[in-house]
């Protein structure tokens, strides 16, 4: 038996086409491809022309009901928002492909080509191509329209500090910064005596003074005010206000305790130097070269004020001196700086060389030698008026108390290779800063490693490295270890991209 | 000549007509009474010599019918699992397709019957060989899907010319949308004339409408002997 192959080719034979005859392989509408076009259309009820909504503030692009999505043209992520514009007609077909046409960016018309296919008569697929336009019409989104209404904050923290001099605030700034807490901010405007941060949420408001709280020495208030509520879902609107009283004694203050605080600081002397604000006050006693630090609950407790302003800080000249080591201490007391190096000196003021010369004890024995400039508060001609420092025995107040050394101001800010970063904010109806002050600060980081570890440090390519030894003063100088370079990062938009790359 | 036509609005006209060389039967209206007689037709098959009709027919169509066709043509009833007879039955006056599941005692009363060679065969694959194609003594039209191949071996058995092709705009039934003989047609309402055409010249039906026709090639059929 043999098997009989069937012929391998079947070939179909040609109909004529129903209406136009013609000839065409059969398929299931037994109709050419264009006169089954003329006869139906799939693309019916599909809409040719939809607007898309689009903020213009934000460049954001409304997804229905309420969501705005930042896309950029011609991108996937703008293709699915389209799409499910006119996806609610294209339930009876099959979408093939969409793609964009390209239209010019500022015309306002997006161009989508859109393939679909159909079941038609008894089962005949067609397939058709056709483009819907896109109108895009100008919404201000919610976020935009409040900022707009200049009602966008929810809550608003106030940093407060009641000194002269913003040290702390040039401090916090920088910690600010190197964390990124500003980023959050809506505003940040400049007040007398403090800085305003608006957040749009209570939870970043809350986040910040969580920072601040654990950073600098301070107490905070929280009050908040009812805008409006609905009785019927039971949801209150509120704005929130923090207020954060930062400490008012800031680095090389001289203060005075209270007998009682002194004394549970380890019989400390009354009148101290505070040599550090961090998140505690750092104080140390000019006798005896104790330490202690008294944190901001203590503070608040047994509060004490900056005896002198900065501004009465005066010239001293040493005349001699003599450093004491091994200084037995009372009982009870607490531990001793071992940076410092306690003297016995004697000085006379600059301003008046042929006065009197005064006698006083110091820490900074480790930095003088006889003939260096010192700055001192001079506390035998000045009119204090303290609580605690008015009730001690006079024979105890020191006539004067050294603060720090003196180095040539000019040479240091021309020698300075490094800069900090600023923060953005609003300075308005606020005095210009304080160069002095800043300057100031700048100096201390330079004399303080300590204060540096916690900040960011850059860099600063416009001034050249002069690598002179011709430092004869030896003033303190930050090394380039502690320093960052600075990547700018200047893209299209002109944006400075640095913030956001040193990580 | 090929006529367009329609019953009760529905182009189906060869569900509810059978068009021979010397009968036609046609179902009655919707608004007479004597429903029956179109279920019988619906379901019947039959040729110039005889019609069959399906084991459902009662004896009172049986009779009707029998009354109304000339005495020459022999009506019989079958009993048939398959009982749409006009959907598994093609015939002309000497040849027929059936399905090819068709009971052999049915084939054989077809043979007796109608007087035709039976052949057990598919139209494009279809079992339904009696609604997918359609001929008379001239030609034959098919289903539209069916190979060169197979037209040709159909041809062959029936020795008419075939064609593939369609009725009432496109659809693929085509004893169901027409009905024909030897020199006349009927097509649903919906046929395009590229389909008339097409049918007319398969069917050889312009050139047998001349009168001259009457004398010569429709005189065997007319005459009742």
């Amino acid at each position: 038996m043999e098997y009989v192959q069937a012929p391998a080719t079947i070939s179909q034979a040609n109909i004529l086409c129903c209406t136009c005859g013609v000839p065409i392989p059969p398929n299931p509408a037994n109709m050419c491809v264009a006169c089954l076009r003329t006869q139906v259309d799939i693309s019916e009820g599909i809409p040719k022309q939809v607007t898309v909504n689009f903020c213009k503030q934000c460049e954001r692009y409304l997804q229905p009901p309420a969501t705005w999505m930042s896309c950029a043209l011609e991108s996937r992520e703008l293709l699915s928002l389209c799409l499910k514009k006119i996806k609610s007609s294209m339930t009876k077909v099959r979408l093939i492909d969409a793609g964009f046409l390209w239209t010019e960016p500022h015309s306002k018309r997006i161009k989508m080509k859109v393939t679909i296919q159909k079941e038609v008569m008894n089962g005949a697929i067609l397939q058709q191509v056709f483009v819907v336009e896109f109108v895009i019409q100008y919404q201000m989104c919610d976020d935009c329209h409040r900022v707009e209404a200049k009602d966008f904050w929810k809550a608003v923290v106030q940093v407060r500090q009641k000194t002269t001099h913003k040290k702390t605030f040039y401090y916090l700034e920088q910690l600010i910064l190197k964390h990124k807490l500003h980023q959050n901010a809506l505003n940040i405007k400049e007040m007398n005596d403090g800085i305003d941060f608006y957040y749009s949420t209570r939870q970043h408001a809350q986040k910040m003074t969580d920072f601040l709280q654990c950073t600098v020495p301070c107490r905070s208030k929280t009050s908040q005010r009812l805008i409006s509520h609905d009785i019927h879902s039971n949801t209150f609107n509120y704005k929130s206000t923090y207020s954060m009283e930062i400490v008012p004694v800031c680095k090389d203050n001289v203060i005075c305790l209270s007998p009682k605080l002194a004394q549970s600081l380890g019989n400390m002397g009354q009148v101290c130097v505070c040599v550090r604000v961090t998140s505690t006050i750092h104080l140390i006693d000019p006798n005896t070269l104790q330490i202690a630090e008294v944190d901001g609950g203590t503070f608040w407790r047994n509060p004490f004020s900056s005896l002198c302003s900065p501004r009465q800080l005066e010239e001293f000249i040493v005349m001699d001196i003599d450093v004491l080591r091994n200084q037995k201490l009372g009982a009870g007391a607490g531990i001793r700086s071992n940076k410092h190096l306690l003297a016995e000196l004697w000085v006379q003021k600059t301003a008046e060389m042929d006065g009197q010369q005064y006698h006083c004890r110091t820490y900074l024995g480790h930095l003088l030698n006889i003939g260096d400039l010192v700055q001192g508060y001079d506390f035998v001609n000045s009119n204090i008026n303290d609580e605690h420092l008015n009730k001690m025995k006079p024979h105890t107040i020191p006539d004067v108390v050294l603060i720090k050394k003196c180095y040539d101001r000019n040479r240091r800010s021309k020698r300075r290779n490094w800069k900090l970063h600023e923060m953005d904010r609003d300075r308005e109806g606020m005095a210009p800063n304080d160069e002095r002050q800043y300057e100031d600060f700048l100096e201390d980081l330079e004399e303080d490693e300590a204060l540096r570890k916690n900040i960011n440090i850059y860099r600063d390519a416009s001034k050249i490295a002069v690598e002179s030894d011709t430092d004869e003063e030896g003033a303190p100088r930050v090394s380039l270890a502690e320093m960052l370079e600075e990547l700018s990062l200047t893209d299209a938009t002109g944006e400075d991209g640095a913030e956001m790359m040193t990580e | 000549m090929a006529v367009r036509a329609a019953f009760e609005k529905n182009n189906e006209i060869g569900c509810f007509a059978k068009l021979t060389n010397t009968y036609c039967l046609v179902a009655v209206g919707g608004s007479e009474n004597f429903y029956s007689v179109f279920e019988g037709e619906l379901m019947c098959v039959g040729n110039r010599h005889g019609l069959i009709v399906p084991s459902s027919t009662t004896d009172q169509e049986l009779q009707h019918i029998r009354n109304s066709l000339p005495d020459a043509v022999r009506v019989q009833r079958v009993e048939e699992r398959l009982s749409a007879l006009g959907n598994v039955i093609a015939c002309n006056d000497y040849v027929a397709l059936v399905h090819p599941d068709l009971d052999r005692e049915t084939e054989e009363i077809l043979a007796d019957t109608l007087k035709v060679e039976v052949f057990r065969q598919t139209v494009a694959e279809q079992v339904l060989v009696g609604s997918y194609c359609a001929f008379s003594n001239q030609g034959g039209l098919v289903h539209p899907k069916t190979s060169i191949e197979d037209q040709d071996e159909l041809s062959s058995l029936l020795q008419v010319p075939l064609v593939a092709g369609t009725v009432n705009r496109g659809s693929e039934v085509i004893a169901g949308g027409m009905v024909v003989n030897d020199w006349c047609a009927f097509c649903g309402l919906d046929t395009t004339s590229t389909e008339l055409s097409v049918i007319e010249s398969v069917f050889r039906l312009s050139d047998a409408a001349q009168p001259s026709a009457i004398a010569t090639t429709m005189r065997d059929s007319l005459i009742d002997r």
